[in-house]
């Protein structure tokens, strides 16, 4: 049944091609359609989904030669991600509802994307996760190059060419568990159990570690995160920050984690007083959340701001990874969860409601034109969203990064205390964003109102249905999860309990 | 062992034989003086006709042989090589059938009769005399076929270009196979295995070895012998570009593998890495080596997009030539289904790149400019063909590339030419990206539909469609 969330989109995809030309309206229509389907269909799954089973969706052989199989299944950390997907691909078409170039191509590029991603995110055999994993990559650079912005061709190749570089890492990585492990198989739950020996796991691990952490934004390997985020149509942004990072840290977690715990272990030396690939990542992981805080802060290009903070949210999630206790992991899954839905509503904000009004996103052009005022709806949006990625209780921010906190305190407490800083440059760069773009009138006063700024805002058009929808329903998510997590722990401490997570609960809790 | 018997055995090939005689007649007698169009037309359904017969013969009456020590084999493995050559000619026949740059169509298609058989018998024969006969009916026939377009000078040039290299590396197989058979006393690969066997690394054996390596490097465009290709594949009619690039590959690859498999297997040394054992492993592990990083580097800066796929045909031979270096049987199917494969994207490839050539004069990237917008069918399938050589699954061409790099990680030691590999295909992302940048993103120049010829459209579908079937249930070419 689930696996139709995959079928729907692609079909959906293949469809819309069909259709004939100009046919915009159908276009879009057929799109939400489709994505509202594939939601259905995973929240009809969650609803059914009994505490700690492992889903299997369909299971056949596939090149029986090589032991591949066509396997999908969905425990309960596939399954949070799959909702996510579902989530932000309806209020991602919202926001693109104003698409009128190649309407049709758009949004068949962006349900091939989603359907990809949904596959990913349900394939429990090695190489199908890596086959869905490498066709994300074409639309993604479709989506941007053609319906792009500032620098939309570089920033297209050069996320190509970063996500192609990372899988191409997986890929030997892969490959060379297949060979190692001699079992003939791809089957992650059978290849978990293969014992590969400790010296072959130091080297595998980080290996496909940092080849789906490149998707995930690791410092500093995420330098295509923020051009690609900037250049990408809103809609692609939102995806990108919103699922696509999540896939790598997905990867992080269930390939490289899962295969290979032993690689987390201490090496037996110490260099710099780095001790293990733990320490190393986690290293990087709060170099990136400080660094893509601070470079947040002093941004002129309202879109770059999102694109460093969504840097600096992901190095919550691979620091949640590396602590390698039950409360950092969930709370690093709840982070993709959480920071899915906000970064989906940033970029949207940003993307939709500001730049595609004011045909601008320099913070000092948008501070004078009122847009408090002009667009209230978009302010209260950017205040709301701005205030649960900071962290403010009561949103889903709050109660991830509080995990990853508790978490990060028990593996490793000096550096905990570094994440403190990160916070707080985060709250700082939000709340610096915030005034400069929406209220920059109430600090400067009256004085930089004229007659020229204010005609261009009340020309701005008013915020439509879709948007105020899409707003509605990514905020309504954040706050269910921040008021009632359970709701996403009861799928994710269970699965975290699972025989598959065996290596990596007997490497941390002893 | 009788002539009838012999005949018998080489039906397929008698086959390709006569029905090369019955184009030359019909289009020379009967239709000297109708339009090129229809001569092409007729001419490359006759032929198509023969292959089909030829291919029928092959699968229906399925021949079990090995004459003379290995003169001429026939076994499921070599007929199923041939199928894929006859399938990979009807292809190239097909797609020639609109075209209309020579008015000597007999001797075109005939010429690409040739070569076919040419590359039936190379592939059936574990011998050294009739390999190189019959590699050279192959060559001699590509280097007319190249020259055909009189009306083009580069044509020519390059024509002479391949003819010149081709000599000389033929001049060094010639001279190996020459040493060979004096060390071994025998042209059967057979009898070398034994001899070499008995002493292996002979001085005479090391030099036969690099001078035989020379001449199967420039068969398969390997660095450094690939300086012929780019001007080949650039300048030569279509469907001799696309016969070269294709199937004149399996053909070679085929061969090369076994020759070196068979003859050649007690002196195969080691290329594991710092572990270099004397050998012609190594050597041509950094043959491979250098074509990979070659290939992939070059096509970067092309403009034209037949010599980019000219570069990346240099790449994807040193992909093939990983293979061969593992020389397992596992690395034997994971080549055949690479090869098969790459050819056929190939195919459809060049077919494009002739429709698009053909409608606005010329084969610059720029020519393809809003591709997708004059002609959404061509372009959707360029899409296909381009990303399944990156390497992009659920196409084909991944499906070889992982099958290839298993076989060689399996391989010990054989590690760092699968990472150099995989590394390259990472590269070649952003060349193949390039053309289809043009076609997708870019605007056109001039947004007359492209008009292309119905019959070769479906021709192009028809190959984008095996492509995407090859690769989403990759069973049905693994015997």
């Amino acid at each position: 049944m689930l696996a139709w969330t995959i079928y729907i989109s692609f079909l959906a995809a293949l469809l819309l091609l069909l259709l004939p030309k100009n046919s915009a309206a159908a276009a879009r229509l057929l799109a939400l359609l489709a994505a509202i389907a594939g939601f259905a269909v995973a929240l009809t799954a969650f609803i059914h989904h009994r505490t700690g089973e492992l889903l299997t969706i369909t299971r056949i052989p596939w090149i029986p030669s090589l032991g591949i199989e066509y396997h999908l299944a969905a425990d309960g950390i596939s399954l949070c991600l799959v909702l996510l997907t579902g989530i932000v691909a309806i209020a991602g078409i919202l926001f693109s509802w104003n698409i009128e170039h190649r309407t049709k191509e758009f949004f068949a590029f962006y349900l091939l994307l989603i359907g990809s991603v949904y596959g990913v995110f349900l394939s429990y055999d090695l190489f199908l996760l890596f086959v869905f994993y490498e066709i994300v990559i074409i639309p993604k650079y479709f989506l941007i190059a053609i319906w792009g912005s500032t620098r939309k061709e570089y920033g297209a190749m050069k996320l190509a060419l970063y996500s192609f570089v990372g899988s191409a890492m997986v890929l030997i990585g892969l490959i060379a568990a297949y060979v190692t492990s001699g079992i003939h198989t791809m089957s992650l739950t059978r290849l978990a159990q293969a014992h590969f020996s400790p010296h072959f796991q130091l080297m595998a691990f980080p290996l496909v570690f940092i080849g789906f952490a490149i998707l995930a934004g690791l410092w500093p390997f995420h330098t295509w995160a923020p051009t690609g985020h900037v250049a990408a149509p809103t809609a692609a942004s939102m995806l990108l920050a919103g699922v696509v990072m999540k896939l790598g840290a997905y990867g992080c977690l269930r390939v490289a984690m899962t295969l290979f715990p032993l690689g987390l272990s201490p090496w037996g030396f110490h260099i710099l007083g780095l001790g293990s690939w733990r320490d190393v990542f986690a290293i990087l992981a709060i170099i990136g959340i400080i660094y893509g805080a601070s470079v947040a802060l002093v941004q002129k290009d309202f879109k770059f701001v999102i694109g460093y903070s969504s840097v600096s949210h992901m190095g919550f999630i691979l620091l949640g990874l590396m602590t390698l206790n039950q409360i950092g992991l969930s709370g690093a899954i709840i982070q993709m969860f959480s920071h899915g839905i906000l970064a989906g509503l940033l970029f949207a904000t940003v993307g939709r409601m500001v730049y595609d009004r004011t045909h601008t996103r320099d913070l000092n052009i948008l501070g004078p034109m009122n847009l408090n005022k002009a667009i209230p709806f978009a302010a209260i949006t950017f205040v709301i969203a701005g205030m649960a990625s900071m962290g403010l209780p009561g949103f889903s921010g709050f109660v991830a990064e509080l995990m990853i906190l508790i978490g990060a305190w028990r593996a490793f407490p000096i550096l905990a205390l570094c994440v403190g800083l990160g916070i707080l440059i985060g709250i700082v760069y939000v709340w610096r964003a915030m005034q400069k773009a929406f209220f920059a009138d109430a600090t400067h006063g009256e004085a930089v109102t004229n007659d020229h700024h204010t005609s261009s805002t009340e020309a701005l058009p008013p915020i439509t249905l879709p948007e105020r929808l899409g707003a509605l329903l990514l905020i309504a998510t954040s706050v269910t999860i921040g008021l009632y997590p359970q709701i996403l722990l009861k799928l994710i401490v269970p699965a975290l309990n699972s025989p598959l997570f065996d290596g990596i609960r007997r490497g941390s809790w002893q | 062992m009788t002539y009838t018997h012999l005949l018998h055995l080489a039906l397929p090939e008698v086959i390709i034989v006569i029905t090369s005689v019955i184009v030359l007649a019909v289009d020379l007698l009967i239709l000297r003086n109708s339009a090129t169009k229809t001569r092409f037309t007729a001419a490359s359904l006759l032929a198509t006709l023969g292959c089909a017969a030829a291919i029928c013969h092959l699968v229906y009456a399925p021949q079990r042989a090995n004459l003379l020590n290995g003169v001429f084999l026939s076994n499921p493995l070599i007929n199923s090589v041939q199928i894929i050559l006859l399938v990979l000619s009807i292809f190239i026949l097909l797609l020639s059938s609109d075209s209309t740059f020579t008015d000597h169509v007999g001797e075109f298609v005939t010429l690409i009769l040739f070569a076919t058989i040419g590359m039936m018998f190379l592939v059936a024969t574990e011998d050294l005399l009739v390999l190189f006969l019959s590699l050279e009916l192959l060559s001699l026939s590509l280097y007319i076929l190249t020259a055909f377009d009189k009306l083009n000078p580069r044509s020519s040039e390059a024509a002479l270009k391949y003819f010149l290299f081709g000599a000389m590396s033929a001049a060094f197989l010639l001279f190996g196979f020459s040493l060979f058979y004096g060390f071994a006393n025998s042209t059967s690969f057979a009898q070398i295995a034994a001899a070499i066997h008995a002493a292996p690394l002979n001085p005479i054996v090391v030099i036969a070895i690099v001078t035989t390596l020379v001449g199967f490097g420039f068969k398969v465009a390997a660095v450094p012998f690939h300086f012929w290709a780019p001007d080949v594949y650039q300048a030569a009619p279509i469907p001799a570009a696309t016969f070269i690039a294709s199937s004149s590959k399996v053909a070679s690859f085929f061969i090369f593998f076994k020759f070196m498999t068979i003859a050649l297997n007690g002196a195969s040394g080691g290329a594991a890495w710092m572990h270099f054992a004397t050998g012609w492993t190594p050597a041509l592990a950094l043959i491979a080596a250098a074509s990979m990083i070659l290939g992939n580097l070059v096509a970067i800066r092309q403009t034209s997009v037949r010599r980019l796929l000219a570069y990346s045909a240099i790449a994807h031979a040193g992909y093939m030539l990983l293979a061969i270096v593992a020389h397992t049987p596992q690395s034997l199917s994971a080549l055949l289904y690479y090869v098969t494969t790459y050819a056929l994207t190939t195919i459809g490839a060049f077919a494009i790149v002739g429709v698009v050539e053909q409608q606005t004069g010329s084969d610059h990237l720029s020519s393809f400019n809003g591709l997708s917008r004059r002609a959404p069918i061509l372009s959707a399938c360029l899409f296909v063909f381009m990303l399944s050589l990156a390497g992009i699954p659920p196409l084909a061409g991944f499906f070889g590339k992982f099958f290839l790099f298993v076989a060689v990680i399996s391989t010990p030691g054989l590690v760092w030419l699968a990472i150099l590999a995989i590394a390259g295909s990472a590269v070649s992302l952003y060349y193949y990206l390039q053309v289809l940048k043009r076609a997708y993103v870019t605007n056109p120049d001039d947004d007359a539909p492209l008009k292309t010829p119905p019959f070769t459209q479906l021709v192009i579908v028809l190959l984008a469609a095996s492509v995407i079937l090859f690769g989403c249930v990759p069973n049905l070419l693994i015997h």
